[in-house]
């Protein structure tokens, strides 16, 4: 092909692209033509600029960030090195008032770990305050155990600061009831994933109280939350938080940890009542032993039921996929226009919904609707089968923690499940000695008279 | 626990090795994954509603996490008609053109009627009763030149995770956008309409 015909392409294709581009906006200048021309006016009246309102300053970001790191900052400092509850309760109430009632709960990084999800899932943007939110909780956890939890969080203050009298939950039912945050966290990252719902926040129940104004669902589940939670120690951080579930995780790994005793335990056993989070691990010693073979037995058919729990479940999260992917609105919307399609329905009324409205004046064809819910309801179904894999081995795994017998000399404060509240330290009369200077024994002999 | 007395075993050192390999891939795997969501945006992103989408439901006025709405009413003056019958501000066959209550749309009388010149008034919006339900947006657009539209009013939302008027909205018209082009007024009309 000689140069000269390949210019004339060019230039054809360059028009065509020109037109492409300037038709569209021909047409919408034409709609712009008004009903009420604006008037000309003889008074002097000068037609004010668009009302807008303040864009709130971004130094708010940066301070939120901010004080998020000097809570957990501080929080370490509290709990390792001064080693002080009030100081902990102190800092807690400080928190709960600014980011639970100043800044009314959002953003959050419980809710954070779907923003996250839907990014990867979908390449939705991720605002950075919300990846900031995210990232800075769970490294400061890697490094400082759960002192978010304890000192920054407002979800966590609003119930430590509620609890009154708190009753023992017996370890069966705290394990049993401690395996549905991994539910709860598979099931909310799978639904951001594909951009269907954001479960975690509309179904946290303190928000509607931080901003005293929500759905009445909210604020009920709020109030029998904070009821709740005057006799079962932070019963949503246990048994609910999906990032406290995260965190159960990582926090062993960490770098600092509580210790209960600042010196040599001395077995007295004061810290396992002043514990209401069930976190207190007895020391060993004493454990009844069932024999090494038969414990080796347990903790083998233990693994290898591992496997089957997760294939069984993934099954069972196949056969649940359609109730998954009705949470998604697309495939809602498709079940809703197919109901009134005049080409299925022939005398099926239209315009039934807002939505079903909106997606008739659009234009779209509804065939298309229902291919992309089609293929939607595909992903769904591996999305979901990969949700009951998840619970088949969270429950897998939690046989074989069980099964598995540690070593402990003293009592200690369980790495994943300690919120460095630091009431700990003042149950311990050994700290109690470090304190104010006097003998382990003086102190000893006067907390038994005070029971006796 | 390992106290300072225990004696070093080959057991302590690998779970040590473990626990630091372990803490030095996740502390990397977050921070790559947070670098990435956030390198995709240079800007502060913010909830908006496109004009153009929004079929004045009425749900900003109801779903919002806070009340009032963040969800405001705006008027573009550039493009009002100053109409003596305001077809935003009357309801259907008012008894008289004034400014009485039962006359209006508006349930909070949040939109301020002034006389400007001849058959002409001026209608301000007073974002402190607004409550965001779009009655007057939908009289405005349907019979008027659809001056009044929503907006979120930056100075009341609190960017929470996912907007939750964006999870109720039928028309799919909340979206983030960034903080830069946050308030997108609306200067044409409907096509539909």
């Amino acid at each position: 092909m000689s140069a000269r015909p390949r210019v004339v392409v060019r230039l054809a294709a360059a028009c065509c692209l020109l037109a492409m581009l300037i038709l569209p906006r021909l047409a919408q200048a034409e709609q712009a033509q008004r009903r009420f021309p604006t008037p000309e006016f003889k008074s002097g009246y000068q037609i004010p600029p668009i009302q807008m309102s303040p864009v709130w300053s971004r130094a708010w970001n940066v301070i939120d960030v901010g004080a998020l790191v000097v809570a957990i900052g501080l929080g370490a400092w509290f709990v390792y090195g001064l080693r002080s509850r009030k100081a902990v309760f102190g800092l807690m109430v400080a928190s709960l008032l600014y980011f639970g009632f100043f800044r009314k709960g959002c953003v959050c990084p419980i809710g954070a770990i779907q923003n996250v999800a839907e990014t990867a899932g979908t390449g939705a943007a991720l605002p950075w305050v919300v990846a900031a939110f995210f990232g800075i909780p769970i490294l400061a956890t890697l490094f400082l155990g759960r002192v978010f939890c304890g000192a920054a969080c407002p979800l966590g203050a609003i119930q430590d600061a509620v609890l009154w009298k708190p009753v023992t939950v017996p370890s069966w039912l705290e394990k049993a009831l401690g395996l549905f945050p991994f539910l709860y966290l598979g099931l909310a990252v799978i639904l951001a994933w594909f951009g269907a719902q954001y479960i975690i926040c509309r179904y946290d129940p303190f928000v509607g109280l931080f901003r005293l104004s929500g759905p009445r669902t909210m604020l009920i589940l709020g109030g029998a939350m904070l009821v709740l939670g005057m006799f079962v120690g932070r019963p949503y951080c246990r048994f609910i938080c999906p990032l406290g579930a995260i965190f159960r995780v990582i926090s062993p790994l960490s770098w600092k940890r509580v210790t209960i005793t600042p010196r040599e335990c001395i077995d007295c056993r004061m810290c396992e009542n002043g514990c209401p989070f069930g976190a207190i691990r007895r020391p060993t010693a004493g454990q009844k032993i069932a024999g090494r073979p038969r414990e080796r037995n347990i903790l083998v058919a233990s693994m290898l039921a591992v496997p089957v729990l997760v294939i069984g479940f993934a099954l069972l999260g196949y056969a649940a996929g359609p109730v998954l992917a009705r949470l998604d609105w697309r495939i809602k919307l498709a079940e809703l226009v197919y109901v009134e399609d005049p080409a299925i329905h022939p005398d099926a009324k239209q315009n039934l919904t807002d939505e079903t409205e909106n997606f008739w004046k659009s234009g779209t064809s509804p065939q298309a609707l229902y291919k992309e819910a089609a293929e939607l309801r595909r992903t769904i179904a591996v999305g979901s089968s990969a949700f009951g894999g998840w619970t088949g081995l969270v429950i897998g795994l939690s046989f074989v923690g069980a099964s598995i017998r540690r070593y402990r000399r003293d009592w200690i404060a369980d790495a994943g499940t300690c919120v460095a509240c630091a009431r700990c330290y003042n149950t311990c009369p050994v700290e109690h000695a470090r304190r104010t200077g006097r003998s382990v024994d003086e102190i000893m002999a006067e907390k038994e008279a005070v029971h006796v | 626990m390992s106290q300072p007395n225990d004696p070093v075993t080959r057991r302590t050192v690998l779970a040590q090795a473990a626990r630091a390999a372990a803490v030095v891939a996740g502390a990397g795997g977050i921070v790559a994954l947070v670098v990435r969501g956030a390198g995709a945006t240079e800007d502060q992103l913010v909830w908006q509603i496109d004009p153009l989408k929004c079929m004045w439901c009425g749900k900003c006025a109801t779903n919002c996490v806070l009340d009032p709405s963040a969800v405001k009413c705006v008027q573009n003056y550039s493009i009002c008609g100053y109409c003596k019958l305001c077809t935003g501000f009357f309801i259907p066959q008012p008894a008289a053109l004034d400014e009485g209550a039962e006359n209006q749309l508006c349930p909070t009388g949040a939109i301020v009627r002034k006389h400007v010149e001849g058959e002409y008034y001026s209608y301000d919006i007073d974002n402190t009763k607004c409550i965001g339900c779009a009655r007057c947006v939908e009289g405005c657009t349907l019979y008027g030149n659809g001056s009044f539209f929503l907006q979120i009013d930056r100075d009341r939302c609190v960017n929470c995770n996912r907007c939750s008027i964006a999870a109720a909205c039928p028309a799919q018209a909340i979206s983030r956008i960034p903080l830069k082009q946050a308030y997108k007024p609306r200067l044409s009309v409907r096509s539909d309409s």
